[in-house]
Order: C-alpha cells, then structure tokens, then sequence
C-alpha cells in the first residue's frame, strides 16, 4: 500500500501502524488519539459512550491517524483483510493530507510526545494540589476552548498589548473642539452649527476612550487574553497554556474536515480500485466503500462531499472546464460538450490539497451543477413545529448555509472587547452575531467557568431576538440585561 | 501502552453518581423515573454533563443536506438531532446526556442520600431459591446455544486429525459431532424474601394528584426495599367502604364513590398475610396511603386490627397521609391517639406535597426495619 500511495505521488512522513483491539481503540478514540493523554473524566465519558455505541452496534470506528511525524495509525484487529487495506490506502491519504496541506504547517509534528509532557505535568499538579482541584480548573479551561485565534499561527495581530497605561496627565486637558472654521459672528451658527459640533465631540471623545481601552484592539484569542491577564498561579496558567496548545493543534483538523476526508478516500477508492483489491475483496470493499460514503438528509457525509468535490475537479481541470472562456460561455450545448483534452486534474487536485481548507474549497468549488447533481439543499430550524424542514434548494442558498456553518469551524465568534471594564477590572466580551443567537443556558454555564478564571465580573454581549442583550456573572448572580 | 482510560471513566461514573445525588429530591418529586421500573437499568438525563461552551442556539440553526424532498419538508424533528460534534459544522443540536444508572446503583444513591440504614432481614438463609448459571460446556443443546467458537474448534481439530485440513483452502465443516453448546448448573442460593403490601383510599376524595404521590412514593419504596432483599413480592388492596386486592394498574386508577372504612382494608391485609405471608419467613412491609378520612364509628375497629393483627406480623406498618382538598385528615391523630408517636414498627408520616416525599420517603425507611 505504502508503495502505491508512493507511486501516486503521495508524500508522508513515515507511518507506523499499530494494531489493537476495539477495547483499546475506543480508548485510543476517547483521548482525541493520544493514548499518553492528560486525565479528565470527559475522556470517560467519550469511551464510555464510543463501547456502547459499539456494543449496540450503531457506530465502528476502522481506523484513527495521528497528525505526528512519524505519523501513528491504529488499526481494528477484528477487521478483515478487505478493510485493512482500504483502511490502509485510506490512512496514507491523511499522512500526505498533515504534512502537505498549508493549514497544519504550523502544527506540532512532536505531538506525541507533547501530550505525553502535557499528561505528566497535569499528573504532578494533581499529586500536588488534589485532583478536585486541577480537574476543575480543566473544566473552566476548556469552557474557552473554541475561543482561540485559528489564524493567528499565520497572521501577526500586533505586538504584546500593554496592559494597564492610563495616561494621567491626559485625563485632565481639555478636549480641543474640533472642526471649527473661522467665521464672522453672525455667521457662526450656520458655519458651525452648534449640533454638528457636539456630535463630532462626542465622535473623539469615543475615539480617545476606545484607545484608553485594554485591549485597544479586540482580542479574539480570548484563551491567550486570559492566560496573559487573569489571577492565575503559575501552575494554573501552565494548565491553560497546555489546553490552548493542543487546542490550535487540533484546530486545522476541524477546518479541513471535508477536504481531509475527501482526499483520503479518494485514495482509497483510487489505489484499491486499481491495485489494491482481489476479486475476493470486491464485495466487502463495495460494503464498506458505500457504508462510509452514506449520507443522510440532516447530515451531510464529509467523506462523500469531499470525494465527489474532488473528483469533480478533477475532471473540470481534466477536460478545461475553467477560466474565462468557460465561464462566459452560455451556450448549454457547447457547455456540455466542453472537452480541451487540457489534462490537468491530477495536477489540481494536489495544488488543492495543499493550498484549500474547507472554507476555501467550498467557495471556491462548489458548482451550481455540482448541486443538482447531488442533490443538496439547505435546511433549517422550525419552531413552531419543532422540526428540521428542507429550506432551499437554491444554489446560493445552499451555498451560503454550508459556508456560513464553516466559517470560523461553525462556533460563534466571540472577541474580548474589554478587559477592565467599568474601570473595575471586570471582563467584558462580545459575541459579534451573525444571525444566529447564542444558547443562553450553555452561555450562562460557560460564563460562570469563565470568572473561576478571571476571578472578577464577566460580560457577553450578544443579539437575542434582535437585542443587544449583555449576559453576566458576578460570581454568585447571573444577570440579564437588554438594550431598550 | 499504559491504559489510563480505567481511571478517567471510573471518575467520569464518580461525577454522574454525584450529579444524581445532587438531583436526588428533584427526582424523587418529579417522578421522573416512574414506570421504567422492571428493567435492570433507568436512563437519568443529567443536564450538561458536557462542557459548557459558547455555542449557537437552535433557533436559526440549520444546514446542508443530502437527499430527496421538496421545500417546506421537514426532515427530522427538533429532538432528534442529538450529536452535535462537528461535522462540517453542520449538525445543529443540543446536548443532554443520558446516562445508566443500574437500580441497585440508584437504591444505594438513595439510601446514601437520606442515610437509611440497611435493613437486617429475618428469616435469613431459610429459604433457598434456585438460580441457574451458564457454566459449562456440553455436546447437545438447542441451536441458540451453539457455543461458535469451540464447536469451529472441534471441527478443525478432527480435521486435522483426519488429514482432510487443508491450509492452501482453510474450509472447516463441522459436522453434528462437533458441535458444543452452552449448558448450565442450577445453584441454590439462600434467600431472604420480603412482602410488600400497599393500600390506598380510593373514594372520592383522593384526586389525580394525591395518588401521583403516592405512586411516585411508592416507586422509590419498592427500589429501596429491592435492593435490601433478593426477592420481592409487591400486593396492592384498594378500599373504599369495602376493600379487595388488585393489580398495580387497577390500584393507581380507580376511583370510587362513596365512603370509607379503613378496618376493610387491613381485614383483607391481614388475610394476605396469613394466607401467603408466614411473618416466620417474610419480611413485610404495609404502607397505607389515605388523606386521612375515615368514619368515625370505624376507627375503634381498624385500631384493634392494627394492634392485633397487623403489627405482631410486619416489619414495619407506614401510614402516608397524602393532604387533600376533602379530607379531614383525622385519622392520624386517631392511631397517634391509641399508639403514641414511638412505637418500634408503627410509622406516620403527613405528606403535604410532592415536595414531602423525599422527607416522607426517609421518615419510613429510616428505622431500618
């Protein structure tokens, strides 16, 4: 298998493949794929609901790939030789995915042994501060898990913040009044009107206190903002650095979700069609291919969006179906029948795969034909009926649904606007709404973890049914208050 | 491989056990658990055992799907869509978890939780009941028993044994004397049984609502006293001015017109229990549920019986008078008038609401009778 991936021109680091039993693999599941990991009881709770979902039969995990170099790929024992190799052909796919696709080039590739640090050092704290203790803090760090930058490993923000500079000398000076032109006496009412002038007061007076505000910039690496501001013992801080680190480290698998799966069966489908099966192989292999590639109404398949995308590409590059000539051709005759013999598909796939995360490819990709062909449509919450219905089946519509459910790995965004609010040190974030409204209970309940952090006051503010609405937490009272 | 997964999931049992504990008298007064009795386990929702996070609601959530349909279909109801973990960010859904807690798990959440002392049965070790185990292997047996395994074996020893294996084409036929079947011993086990008896006032004036409580009371009686013995026997005698024994769902929905004489229903108890009950041997248990209207020319009669019949041969006599809009609520203070408010198997216990029950529930069960 190695070697067919080889010739296909994938490019992995070396991969070793362990083989366990499905007890094991469960466990392996539970802890994200790091065996070595840190102890939380959610872990617990993950295994415990993976074995009975295996006991009842519902679910099956076939293989789990660890983003390392080497790679790590753990294979189900109780599987039959069909499987293995597909599952093998399939895992190839996901090493070339980590080393070569652009969004993982910041990742740690020493994860393993990463986890395996993070696992001891929150082991030592435990023996020495009580397990009660460190798990607690666990849980209100991971409150804040989604609340990290995914494009800061690329982008500089800007440079360490100050923290608390408040200008004394400049509290006191007066604001000058701006915009004033000169004009004779009688005339100054009508060249500077007195209402135009106050409000372009108010307009600097805003713009100072903004600049007086920490962060002056809001922060969306609310982990980071934190971890650099709240009370926390070096110890605890530590703990939070940890979780925010295997955070960003699993942050890219959650951005290339469609496109890693694609790529992965695409390679399986392509090297077991080709090389890898014998003719006893060919029913369990159609089984298992078309059991991975199922989809349902309410759940789009990521394997099966990512493969026909794929695929689909790679047959546009192959027959020129691109660029301006194309695209301005209105001609459904001449459209159908495009054909350059350009042969370029293969060449693009790979470009794709190093270049796209799901965002991108979704944009970027998705064709109007491509949706009818497949069927796609968008779907959306009822609440009269409580149901899911079919909303569109428009093309933008569906488009615009599925990339609004990518954008920002489809968590609300969510930016520290304030971090000594009220001059009080009280923590002050806010949600920027995109048209969906948080859930309040969950909202509540995270702002509560959150001030075991900050130890003061925290904010949200967010739209609830169109109102700005500002949720906080004073450590014992929640409180609710909306705009008029 | 070192395996930490033991610890994390025994930590993860540890916090649902605690979070069950923490809900207990909410549980108790919300009924919730009622009617899934008869299996092993009952599925507890525990709010947001997950993480809370910063997440969107489900009103305006959506995505894309796959499949046949017009627009305006529904595709799944509200409810349904239960994982939520990330697919393309295109799951909505909400979050409660349902976790197992065995019965035995709850009794002994519940028994913790009011401190109930354990119950010392009599008549222990003598009566035996037969159970039977799989333990043993044998060469005939129904097909649903095949042992797979060993019977593939035998087939592949003789094979080889024959020389007709061959590796280039592993086929193994077994034939039918190869095959194994499971097989099982019977083990006598001491057991100490128990009754429980529950009567209940059904004229007129015990509502809907009075006999909530005590079905949602009685479920919890019977999962403590379940997990205090190995086999439980659970009768029901309904009475208005004349009382007969019924089955479970008879005693939670009749309703009777007309009065009431509490002296018919301990007649009938007492006849169950000389008929069926040996006090030598069974441990019994009476509860009696009324809001407390009796006629008054009866309460001489019923007392006598109580004094009698009844005490000599129970456990433990618990009478739950449930308030109720008509009732007089008399009759507590009559058998407080005859027996005094110590007595060693008599306990009374007024429960004014739902929320009476968890302190009702521990006034009964807490002499460890």
């Amino acid at each position: 298998m190695e070697d067919h991936a080889r010739t296909y021109g994938l490019d992995f680091y070396p991969t070793i493949f362990e083989v366990v039993d499905c007890d094991q693999l469960n466990e392996i599941a539970a802890y994200g794929g790091f065996p070595t990991r840190y102890p939380h009881w959610r872990f617990g709770m993950e295994y415990e609901q993976l074995s009975k979902g295996y006991a009842y039969g519902l679910q099956k995990i076939y293989e789990l790939v660890i983003n390392n170099d080497p790679c790590y790929a753990y294979l189900m024992r109780s599987n039959g030789i069909t499987d293995q190799k597909l599952v093998m052909a399939h895992v190839y796919g996901h090493c070339d995915f980590f080393k070569n696709n652009n969004w993982f080039s910041q990742t740690n590739r020493k994860m393993m042994d990463e986890m395996a640090n993070h696992g001891n050092r929150i082991r030592r704290y435990m023996d020495r501060f009580g397990v009660e203790e460190v798990e607690q803090l666990i849980d209100a760090c991971l409150s804040i898990e989604d609340l990290i930058d995914i494009h800061s490993p690329f982008i500089r923000r800007d440079d360490e913040p100050p923290r608390y500079e408040f200008k004394q000398a400049d509290d006191a000076e007066p604001l000058p009044v701006p915009g004033r032109f000169a004009s004779k006496s009688y005339l100054d009412a009508y060249i500077n009107p007195p209402a135009a002038l106050a409000a372009e007061a108010e307009l600097r007076r805003k713009e100072k206190e903004r600049e007086e505000h920490f962060p002056n910039r809001p922060a969306r690496d609310v982990m980071k903002f934190v971890r650099d501001y709240a009370p926390l013992k070096p110890w605890q801080t530590d703990v939070l650095s940890m979780i925010r680190d295997e955070a960003y480290y699993f942050a890219p698998q959650a951005q290339t979700k469609i496109m890693n799966e694609g790529w992965a069966s695409y390679w399986h489908s392509t090297i077991m069609t080709r090389q890898g099966l014998e003719p006893a192989d060919v029913i369990n292999y159609a089984d298992h291919h078309s059991g991975t590639m199922a989809s349902s109404p309410t759940r789009l398949n990521p394997y099966k969006l990512g493969i026909e995308l794929l695929r689909d590409i790679e047959d546009r590059w192959n027959r020129g179906r691109f660029g301006k000539d194309y695209d301005e051709c209105d001609d459904m005759q001449a459209r159908r029948n495009w054909d350059t013999a350009a042969g370029l598909g293969r060449q693009k796939i790979f470009e794709v795969r190093r270049i796209y995360n799901d965002l991108m490819f979704i944009d970027e990709f998705l064709t109007i034909d491509f949706c009818r062909q497949y069927k796609l449509f968008s779907f959306g919450y009822q609440e009269d009926t409580d149901t899911y219905n079919i909303e569109s089946r428009e093309f933008p519509k569906i488009k615009e649904r599925l990339l609004y459910n990518l954008t920002n790995i489809g968590r609300p965004r969510i930016v520290v606007r304030d971090g000594n609010y009220k001059n009080r040190g009280e923590l002050f974030l806010e949600h920027q709404h995109s048209g969906v409204d948080l859930q309040i209970g969950y909202a509540r309940d995270t702002l509560a973890n959150l001030y075991r952090l900050w130890t003061r006051p925290v904010h949200i503010e967010t739209q609830l049914e169109g109102k700005t609405t500002t949720f906080s937490f004073d450590g014992s009272e929640h409180n609710t208050e909306a705009a008029k | 491989m070192v395996l930490n997964i033991d610890h994390d999931h025994r930590r993860f049992r540890e916090i649902v056990r605690g979070k069950v504990r923490e809900n207990l008298r909410k549980y108790i007064t919300h009924g919730e658990m009622i009617g899934r009795k008869g299996k092993d386990l009952v599925s507890i929702p525990i709010p947001q055992l997950d993480v809370p996070r910063f997440r969107y609601g489900k009103n305006g959530s959506g995505g894309v799907g796959q499949g046949e349909g017009n627009e305006g279909d529904p595709i799944a109801s509200g409810g349904e869509q239960g994982d939520g973990k990330g697919e393309a960010g295109s799951d909505p859904g909400t979050h409660i978890l349902e976790v197992d807690v065995s019965l035995e798990e709850l009794a002994a959440i519940l028994g913790e939780e009011l401190e109930l002392p354990r119950i010392e049965p009599k008549g222990k070790a003598t009566i035996q009941q037969e159970k039977t185990k799989y333990d043993s292997i044998r060469r005939t047996g129904p097909e649903s028993l095949r042992h797979r395994k060993r019977t593939y074996f035998h087939a592949l020893r003789r094979q080889i044994a024959s020389g007709s294996y061959n590796p280039q084409e592993p086929l193994i036929v077994p034939i039918p004397d190869d095959k194994r079947y499971r097989a099982w011993s019977t083990i006598e086990k001491p057991e100490a049984n128990a009754a429980i008896i529950y009567m209940m006032d059904v004229s007129g004036s015990m509502t809907d609502e009075q006999k909530e409580i005590v079905r949602t009371e009685a479920f919890w009686l019977d999962t403590w006293l379940s997990s205090q013995y190995d086999g439980i026997d659970v009768r029901y005698i309904i009475h208005d001015a004349v009382a007969r024994e019924v089955d479970e769902e008879t005693f939670y929905h009749t309703r009777e017109s007309g009065g009431t004489r509490i002296s018919s229903a301990y007649k009938v108890a007492k006849e169950l229990i000389r008929r069926e009950f040996n006090p030598a041997e069974w441990n019994v248990y009476c509860f009696q549920f009324s809001d407390g209207d009796n006629w008054g020319e009866d309460n001489a009669q019923s007392l006598a019986l109580l004094a009698d019949e009844l005490l000599p041969a129970v456990n433990l006599f618990c009478y739950g008078q449930v308030e109720s809009p008509y009732g007089s609520g008399e009759y507590i203070r009559a058998i407080q008038g005859r027996f005094g408010d110590d007595h060693e198997k008599l306990v009374l216990s007024e429960i004014e609401s739902k929320e009476g029950i968890f302190d009702s529930i521990k006034l009964f069960l807490g002499k460890g009778k």
